[in-house]
């Protein structure tokens, strides 16, 4: 596999990574000096190199490509190979707090389904989620896909309170809990359902969130007992309790910004109209990286930092 | 005798009603094209339409299962199927609901247990019906244990059992072995490091409510170090997420500071109230660790993003912290941040331990049993799954589906 | 009498619970019994509100140490409780849903409580660099360890992890940061996750056992 990085010019780039040089740099190397001598460095010091290492790359934006990884690159072949016309059902399960991690995620998948003309069906289990939901729907499905039509190629059944027991009855029998889409209009009267009963008539449902309700609740109340496959987008804390479930009950996880990350990188590569849309996946991960390294460095100093005081303390 | 106009009066009269006469029959006479089939459409019926009593209910489901109609097909001729019930034997049939096309199974959850019943299934089309032949009475029934389940059972009652067991014979005075875990050793000098220094305790039960057993965990804990606390005259502050476990910390403390002979002491302040809301509560905690500087803080209970920032601000102003609780992705901040961490059934395993009783020695005994049959089980699943499959020796690969299907609860 | 009511409750509840997993026609009390405990954390809610304008109004009164954050606490919680129960600044009125989009408390929620949650959230980004810092330090053997894996996620997890392993062998590829990351995810993190749910579950059957017969009582405030 070819993973080889390369840095994308985008204006700005250039300068942020001069400054990240500099002054992380310079500074980094300040502090080993410091850590030679046995100090401890001051953890402000530490939340001042956390600040520059984010907003350096905020203000002027570098970016570094992407490749999926296998756990991700599932989840994109899934969708990638479902026949067209194909249903796929998206549930937004997360609240502000999560939105700037998981968000990117929606957006990108729900971008991939329209692009391979699947019809999409829109949900949420988080009073929170309905909101986010619309995000989705004004700045990809409107914006980007201005020719798809509500109610053949999307529909949105808005936000359903009730937590596990709205799985426990959809995965049976939609209209017994979504008689109607957000907007009052009935089930029956939208063509996108003409075939759907249940969860079980969906070719993929993915669920994005990370909290509960979630991906746990949907795997034990749909995709186990209803044989549906289903695909998840979560918070990058999360995602390490979702890996007893992979591959068998879930066929991918994208995890974080970095998994949303990988995901809008395979779609620019395999879809070039896209090259120009916004990817707030790896704009992110520009902060991240640096910060990541930041963090890095910081551990190497604070060892070097114990081992000078450890010696020099064997010595006395 | 009638005059020319008259007569030419009469005939027009009869010519008028002879149209209109006519006019009507040509209505009544117009006769159906059998070759113009927009205005009628008869589809073929559903058939092999089957009920059952569904199993493992409370006796209110039966499973209607049909074949599709031969007309169900990509042209979509067959609009839905109409799903007809009545009582076995009596009268008409009567429609309960509906479906889409391309569907041949419905689950009918509004029948009483033991009366019998018969369904028909229509396919619907535009302007026509085809009803399928009636289904065999079915007589739901109510099903009063759940099979599936006998495994979940069989297991529960071992490990219950052996709960139970251990508790029995540590009341006759038996001498049970339990490690050492080192936060819990720490609780009594964590609390004598405050009362030197004169600064106040912290304890934090979590930010969920009285439904949680770590919350009931972290409160049994509260009682424990409540006592310690009221022995040594330090001060408590439980700052909580909810209500119901602010009256609960309030019973607990009080009931510490009874046993411990000062009743005076107590106040009802020291279990207080913040806000439901995670980074409220966090920024209200994270506000009391800064200002009042306790020399030790307990963070036991269910914790979830909050955890590093109430764990690095406790370490920021040099307090003792004994972190625990049961929710895996929020332990190695704990880790990382506090001096000493409960990992997840150490943090159930407290109130037993800090006790000391023998009672609750005992459960933490049989508790020991479930870990036992566990770990069993893994590595003969594990050898078994991996000499199978690699071997190809068939009764082992049995074996190991067999072990699967033990721990398995659908 | 006092002691005894709610210890004899407990068990009768908990016991019904258990059994009414195994037994259909009873499975959907656990539903009702979530519901009832919803009723009374609703009434809780004055216990907990009155407690908060007590404590707060106690330290404005007395000009105690801090009472400028009361000042703000109390003042806050007035004007949401009023503009959320008599709907000021709802455009639908007073029989308007509380959370409709124009009204005056949605506003104030998306663009006050949600911002201010997630400046909190954003702390965790300073607290992960300074909690690392001092956590991951060789000290011992357990330490060690904790470090070299803390650092191959670190690196797997950004460009150069593979940049610094790219002349690694197709062959030996597993010893490529990003494939090592991936399998230390799915190898020794999945077994210890594993491990401690099925300790977790194990712990609370013990400390449920121990509540339904009574042997544990402090959380009720009972002294053993």
């Amino acid at each position: 596999m070819n993973w080889v990085p390369r840095i994308i010019a985008i204006s700005g780039s250039d300068l942020g990574v001069i400054i990240s040089l500099v002054v992380i740099g310079g500074g980094m190397i300040w502090l080993l000096l410091q850590s030679i001598k046995a100090g401890d460095v001051d953890r402000r010091i530490v939340f001042l190199f956390i600040f520059i290492s984010v907003s350096v790359p905020i203000l002027f934006p570098i970016t570094f490509a992407e490749t999926a990884t296998p756990i991700v690159k599932k989840l994109y072949d899934r969708i990638e190979d479902l026949p067209e016309g194909s249903t796929v059902l998206i549930s937004f399960d997360f609240d502000p707090a999560m939105a700037p991690e998981v968000q990117p995620m929606a957006d990108a998948i729900t971008r991939h389904c329209l692009v391979k003309n699947q019809k999409v069906i829109f949900m949420s289990l988080w009073a929170t989620g309905q909101s986010l939901l619309n995000v989705t729907m004004q700045n990809v499905v409107k914006a980007e896909f201005p020719n798809k039509i509500y109610g053949v190629d999307y529909a949105n059944l808005g936000y359903k309170a009730g937590n596990e027991g709205v799985l426990n009855v959809i995965v049976s029998n939609f209209r017994k809990m979504f008689p109607t889409d957000v907007n009052n209009v009935s089930l029956d009267s939208i063509p996108i359902f003409k075939r759907i009963r249940s969860c079980q008539d969906v070719n993929l449902i993915v669920s994005i969130g990370g909290g509960k309700p979630g991906v746990k609740e949907w795997i034990l109340f749909v995709g186990d007992p209803g044989n549906v496959p289903i695909g998840c987008g979560v918070a990058a804390v999360v995602a390490p309790q979702l890996y007893p479930y992979y591959p068998k009950q879930l066929l991918g996880i994208l995890g974080g910004i970095k998994g949303a990350a990988e995901y809008e990188s395979e779609l620019i590569h395999h879809y070039k109209q896209f090259a120009h849309v916004d990817t707030p996946g790896l704009r992110m991960m520009g902060p991240q990286t640096l910060a990541h390294v930041v963090i890095m460095a910081f551990i190497i100093l604070g060892n070097i930092s114990f081992f000078v005081a450890r010696r020099r303390g064997r010595r006395q | 005798m009638k005059t020319s106009q008259q007569r030419i009066s009469g005939l027009f009269f009869v010519i008028i009603l002879l149209s209109f006469v006519s006019g009507l029959a040509a209505e009544e006479m117009i006769v159906p094209d059998p070759n113009d089939s927009t205005k009628i459409c008869i589809p073929q019926p559903p058939t092999d339409v089957k009920a059952t009593d569904a199993v493992y209910d409370k006796g209110n489901v039966v499973d209607l299962n049909w074949t599709l109609s031969s007309d169900d097909d990509a042209a979509g001729k067959v609009l839905r199927y109409q799903i007809l019930r009545r009582k076995a034997g009596e009268g008409d049939f009567t429609s309960i609901d509906s479906v889409v096309s391309g569907t041949t199974f419905y689950k009918d959850e509004s029948v009483e247990p033991g009366q019998s019943y018969e369904y028909e299934v229509v396919a619907i089309c535009d302007g026509g019906s085809g009803p399928s032949d009636p289904s065999a009475p079915v007589t739901p029934d109510m099903e009063w244990l759940d099979f599936r389940l006998t495994n979940l059972f069989l297991i529960g009652l071992l490990i219950c059992g052996a709960v139970i067991y251990f508790i029995a014979k540590a009341k006759r005075g038996k001498t049970l072995f339990i490690r050492k875990i080192a936060g819990l050793e720490a609780v009594d000098e964590a609390i004598g490091r405050a009362t030197e220094m004169g600064r106040p305790i912290l304890f934090v039960p979590g930010i969920q409510d009285m439904d949680d057993v770590q919350t009931i965990a972290g409160l049994t804990i509260l009682g424990r170090v409540a006592r310690v606390v009221a022995d040594y005259d330090t001060k408590i502050k439980v700052p909580v997420s909810r209500s119901l476990v602010m009256t609960a910390s309030r019973e607990t403390l009080k009931a510490a500071y009874m046993a411990a002979g000062h009743p005076d002491a107590f106040n009802e302040d020291m279990a207080q109230y913040i806000t439901d809301e995670q980074f409220g509560y966090v920024a209200a905690v994270d506000g009391m660790i800064i200002r009042e500087k306790p020399a030790t803080v307990f963070l036991l209970g269910a914790f979830f993003a909050e955890s590093l920032i109430l764990a690095e601000t406790g370490n920021s102003i040099g307090a003792i912290q004994i972190g625990g609780t049961a929710n895996p992705p929020q332990l190695p901040f704990f880790v990382a941040a506090c001096d000493f961490t409960l990992i997840g059934e150490e943090l159930f395993a407290a109130s037993a331990y800090l006790s000391g009783e023998p009672r609750q020695l005992g459960s933490l005994k049989g508790q020991d049993v479930g870990k036992a049959l566990a770990m069993i089980a893994i590595i003969l699943g594990a050898l078994a799954t991996t000499i199978g499959q690699t071997w190809h020796i068939d009764f082992i690969s049995k074996f190991a589906d067999l072990l699967n299907s033990l721990f398995r609860t659908n | 009498m006092r002691r005894q009511v709610p210890l004899i409750i407990t068990f009768f509840i908990g016991a019904l619970l258990i059994i009414s997993v195994f037994i259909p026609p009873m499975t959907s009390l656990k539903e009702t019994f979530t519901l009832y405990f919803d009723i009374i954390a609703v009434f809780a809610f004055f216990l907990g509100g009155g407690n908060l304008l007590r404590v707060h109004l106690s330290k404005l009164q007395g000009r105690k140490e801090d009472w400028g954050f009361s000042l703000v606490t109390v003042i806050g919680f007035a004007f949401m409780l009023t503009i959320g129960l008599f709907k000021i600044g709802n455009p639908g009125g007073i029989s308007a849903s509380i959370t409709a989009d124009d009204s005056l408390f949605q506003k104030l929620f998306n663009f006050v409580l949600v911002p201010l949650g997630s400046t909190m959230y954003a702390l965790l980004a300073f607290f992960v660099a300074s909690a690392s810092y001092r956590a991951f330090r060789a000290k011992n053997r357990e330490a060690t360890i904790l470090l070299i894996g803390a650092f191959i996620i670190l690196l797997g997890r950004t460009p150069f992890g593979m940049m610094l392993t790219s002349w690694v062998p197709d062959q030996f590829s597993i010893l490529q940061i990003p494939n090592l990351a991936i399998w230390v995810m799915n190898g020794p993190n999945l077994a210890g996750q594993r491990a401690i749910m099925i300790g977790i579950g194990l712990g609370v059957v013990s400390m449920s056992i121990r509540i339904l017969l009574g042997i544990e009582r402090s959380y009720l405030g009972e002294e053993q």
